[in-house]
């Protein structure tokens, strides 16, 4: 349970949340015809005769677009409709060259699925949390006008236009703005994991449509606003917050929610009416008579399950089960495609130089990854020249740690060499002495010359004050200029001094 | 010299090929006879050139010895709602005045490749929406046939009334037509020619001006089963580009026409026997049946129970797909545009409509409109597709029982220009017979029977199994070697 409330006049109000999330499908060609879908190109240079709306012209489903919404459906564990439809929804705009959008309103390609949102305590989320979702459909994003061209007229680009979206429709189980976030995060990580969507909101590909709602602790649902086309993750939590608090206010203040579409403005964080329910568009939903019902076949369906790459739950639990790793390591490696794709090559490359199971060198590996490489990089600044931290760089320092070669201290230093330079570590750890001894000898004898010289110390050691060990580690890694094996260090000291 | 223009699609493609006369010379008599018969208001643009290249092409090929197409030097008439590359395609709309595509729809494209050519845009009623070719935005067609002793215009029928009149007044060997609910059947019973409207799907859709896309399919007028057979098959075939294309083989229907229907079962729908049928038609159908007979068939009664509710579902689902269809025209991107000064968009699109529109076409829009809102939704739109159904089923039940089913073309003679416009009710009830078969996909075809008291042609109409053309061409070769029909309107145009 969310512990998520807004505090009135009258009490605790609790928000209820469901999104609408508008994902455009990574294809190479729009939902209904053969033009690119690059995002940045001229003004309508991607336009065919099916997208501007010419008389006589047909839509022709693209398999590819449909193929990613079924995956996206497979990935959530929803129901996938083997049968669905296409529907017109009929309005008048100059961004909508056909007078209609192709969706799915009484047949969508994807039925009831769910996805997880994990704990975080400190983000508000105390524990794990299932948020269903109702149903995914694809449908046909519209052009775009242009208000900077001329005094007087608009323009219109029709780049976008049949661009295939497919529509995420949340259930109202979300009841903070933290969750919702958590939710988009997770939904995006799910998206980018499929390659069905790359998830880049600043380019429009995802978008999302908040629905809000408040109600006393334990009350009927109250009545909703949806406010649209919200741009990030950021922007939705804000809309939530305000969208809440403006609504317990007007109750408060003994009005009524009107149930009406609202835009967002990112740059006050608030909301305002885009229009009432009443001024709402009549559609005229019907079945498209251009597109016969869409059935897809039992091999088609089976090639979109074997498809699919390990999703982020799986593979949190593989490295929490099977590498040993920390739940909150394994959490921060797997929420982002990138993370894992990179942890996961330098884990496959230390592995192979240090000739060991992937579970003995993950955690050695997971740190690195998550804090060890990234504060060398930080540290360095511009400094750092990326393109050198290759994994087969990295994975040498960490064998060369591994065998204990190195401290973790050469091996940052080692690493900052590499960042600048490209250099090979092992050729680095030579020639700049950036190795540890773990020559038995050398160390023994300055363990010697270290327990004959503090006489007084070892009898207290071994009269029983034995936090005095860290003293002579301490000295015996002076004497050996910090260079010395710590293990070796610690063993030595433990036999001689009893 | 034989005067070419009486001879048909078989005649024109076998003469060229046998070298009894030039394509050239076969288009120079057509665009000659286009020429001299404006008064008919058949075509809306006549394209002379484009039927004179086509010719050339063929006579060149022939000389070549290369190999002629199906319809290798044949000029045809192309209604004016399939898009032509670099002409003029308006549906006989203000609209679309002026709009001129840079694509060719398929079927038109297919014609070409066989070997035709183009005599012109013809005539029609307003985006396909008439059955009298009294709403297109540039005038009336006039049919080729009057009353016997009468100036009287008469209507060739709609919406593929140019096609028609070209056809029975031989200035076009034939022409394309496109049927929603008996465009083409219709206007091919009202002047004597054959016309088939395939199976939904046979042919592409594809560039065609959509008017209600479930229901539309084009098909070949023509004089002659013979003809039609030969056309059918250069429009037919399969398209990427239309999803609703049928993905078959075309079969060779001019090679497997045959008019022996022995081992055949003649369904008579008795649901088809509908007050204010003229006794003309109903004589005409007795005597079809027995021509049918005479040719082997077997008569039997079926019945399609839900005949009377088919067109009241055709004027929910037909308006409903064209108010949805016609919404593209806008004004925005092509064609007309109609923007008052000071205007914002709102007052464009009502302006542009309100302007580019007719009044049948606003019609349909506002009861497509209307049956597709909410509240209104279940009421029309889900119960005519209910109707739809079992219209679709009734013909199933009854093609176990036969292999083709008999009916007239359409339940009056052509009436003259005018006479109709009061009452768009009446007027949509000459389709009655023809659009059941339309709701429920089929192929359909009406051949001309005989000529009334008044002198007008009469049609039968033959209706088949989904994919079944060549039955109906069958049955309808049958009935022609029997009608023995060779009336021609005297020419006063």
């Amino acid at each position: 349970m969310s512990n998520y409330r807004i505090q009135g006049a009258t009490g605790e109000w609790e928000v209820v949340i469901g999104l609408e999330v508008h994902a455009q499908v990574t294809s190479q060609s729009k939902l209904f015809s053969g033009s690119a879908t690059a995002f940045g190109a001229e003004p309508n240079s991607q336009v065919s005769l099916v997208d501007a709306a010419m008389p006589g012209m047909l839509p022709v489903p693209n398999a590819e677009c449909i193929r990613q919404a079924v995956r996206t459906g497979m990935a959530i564990d929803a129901q996938i409709n083997a049968w669905s439809r296409f529907d017109r929804k009929n309005y008048f705009y100059a961004d909508l060259p056909q007078g209609y959008q192709i969706s799915q309103l009484y047949h969508p390609i994807v039925g009831e699925g769910s996805l997880l949102i994990e704990a975080d305590e400190k983000a508000g989320i105390p524990e794990d949390k299932v948020i269903g979702i109702e149903r995914i459909h694809v449908e046909q994003d519209a052009g775009k006008l242009m208000h900077d061209q001329h005094p007087t007229m608009s323009y219109v680009d029709l780049n976008r236009s049949g661009v295939a979206l497919m529509e995420i429709v949340s259930r109202p189980d979300m009841a903070s703005p933290a969750e919702a976030g958590a939710y988009l995060r997770k939904l995006r990580a799910i998206l980018r994991y499929v390659g069905s969507c790359d998830g880049n909101m600043e380019e429009g590909s995802m978008r999302a449509d908040v629905n809000v709602s408040v109600r006393k602790v334990g009350d009927e649902l109250g009545t909703r606003t949806e406010t649209k086309n919200v741009n990030s993750v950021r922007f939705v939590m804000q809309a939530i917050e305000h969208e809440a608090m403006r609504q317990v206010d007007v109750l408060e203040s003994g009005g009524k929610i009107v149930q009406e579409t609202r835009l967002f403005d990112p740059g006050t964080g608030t909301t305002r009416t885009m229009r009432s329910k009443e001024d709402a568009h009549d559609y005229r939903y019907f079945p498209d008579p251009d597109l016969l019902p869409l059935v897809l076949a039992e091999d088609f369906l089976a090639e979109c399950r074997a498809s699919l790459p390990e999703l982020p739950d799986a593979k949190r639990k593989r490295y929490v089960e099977v590498l040993g790793l920390t739940p909150y390591n394994a959490r921060e490696l797997t929420a982002e495609v990138e993370t894992f794709a990179r942890f996961e090559t330098l884990l496959a490359e230390t592995a192979k130089v240090t000739a060991k199971d992937e579970a003995k060198v993950a955690t050695q590996v997971a740190n690195w990854s998550l804090s060890v490489a990234p504060g060398v990089i930080k540290a360095l600044g511009d400094d750092a020249d990326l393109a050198n931290a290759t994994a087969a760089a990295q994975a040498s320092i960490l064998a060369m740690a591994d065998k204990g070669e190195i401290s973790g201290g050469q091996a940052k230093e080692i690493f900052e060499i590499v960042l600048k330079t490209g250099r090979d570590p092992a050729e680095i750890a030579e020639a700049e002495g950036l190795k540890q001894v773990s020559d038995s000898g050398a160390i023994e004898a300055a363990v010697d010359a270290i327990i004959a010289a503090n006489a007084d110390k070892v009898e207290q050691y071994r009269g029983g004050k034995v936090a005095l060990f860290g003293f002579f580690v301490g000295q015996t890694m002076k004497a050996m200029q910090g260079k010395a094996n710590p293990g070796v260090v610690n063993q030595l000291l433990k036999d001689k001094l009893g | 010299m034989t005067d070419l223009t009486q001879l048909g699609v078989k005649d024109i493609r076998d003469g060229v090929r046998a070298g009894d006369f030039t394509a050239r010379e076969v288009a120079e008599s057509f665009n000659a006879a286009v020429a001299a018969a404006a008064s008919l208001n058949a075509f809306i643009v006549t394209t002379p050139d484009h039927a004179l290249a086509a010719a050339d092409k063929v006579d060149a090929a022939r000389a070549a010895g290369g190999q002629l197409g199906a319809m290798a030097g044949v000029p045809i008439g192309m209604k004016d709602l399939f898009a032509t590359n670099g002409v003029q395609t308006t549906a006989a709309s203000h609209i679309l005045e002026g709009f001129t595509p840079r694509y060719e729809s398929t079927v038109s494209q297919k014609l070409w490749d066989a070997g035709a050519g183009m005599l012109g845009k013809l005539n029609l009623d307003q985006f396909a929406m008439g059955s009298s070719n009294e709403t297109s935005y540039f005038g009336n067609v006039s049919s080729p046939w009057r009353k016997s002793g009468s100036n009287q215009p008469m209507s060739p029928g709609g919406s593929s009334g140019g096609s028609s009149s070209a056809v029975a007044a031989r200035i076009a060997p034939a022409a394309t037509g496109t049927d929603t609910g008996g465009s083409i059947r219709q206007p091919a019973a009202f002047t004597g020619i054959c016309g088939i409207k395939p199976t939904y799907g046979r042919c592409s859709r594809w560039g065609i001006v959509a008017f209600a896309s479930s229901l539309d399919q084009a098909g070949p007028m023509a004089r002659s089963v013979e003809d039609c057979a030969i056309m059918l098959g250069a429009m037919a075939g399969f398209d990427p580009k239309d999803s609703t294309s049928l993905q078959m083989d075309v079969p060779d229907w001019e090679a497997a026409l045959n008019a022996d229907l022995r081992g055949k079962k003649v369904g008579i729908p008795r649901e088809y026997r509908m007050e204010g049928t003229d006794q003309a038609i109903l004589d005409s159908w007795e005597q079809g049946k027995a021509w049918l007979k005479d040719a082997g068939a077997e008569i039997v009664d079926v019945s399609l129970p839900h005949t009377k509710y088919a067109l009241p579902a055709y004027y929910i689902v037909a308006p409903a797909e064209a108010s949805s269809n016609l919404a593209r025209y806008d004004g925005v991107r092509y064609g007309l545009r109609d923007l008052p000064d000071g205007s914002g968009l709102q007052d464009m699109y009502a302006a542009t409509r309100a302007a580019g529109f007719g009044d049948e076409v606003k019609r349909r829009i506002l009861i497509g409109t209307y049956v597709l809102s909410a509240g209104f939704y279940d009421a029309y739109y889900t119960q005519a597709q209910k109707v739809r159904a079992l219209v679709a089923r009734d013909f199933e039940r009854a093609f176990q029982e036969c292999d083709v089913i008999f009916a007239p073309t359409t339940p009056t003679a052509s009436f003259p220009l005018g006479s109709m416009n009061e009452d768009p009710l009446t007027m949509y009830l000459n389709d009655v017979f023809a659009v059941p078969a339309s709701l429920a996909g089929l192929p359909a075809m009406s051949v001309p029977a005989t000529i009334n008291a008044d002198g007008l042609p009469l049609g039968l109409q033959l209706i088949g199994r989904p994919f079944d053309e060549q039955g109906v061409l069958n049955a309808g070769l049958a009935i022609q070697q029997r009608a023995g029909f060779t009336a021609k309107p005297e020419k006063w145009w």
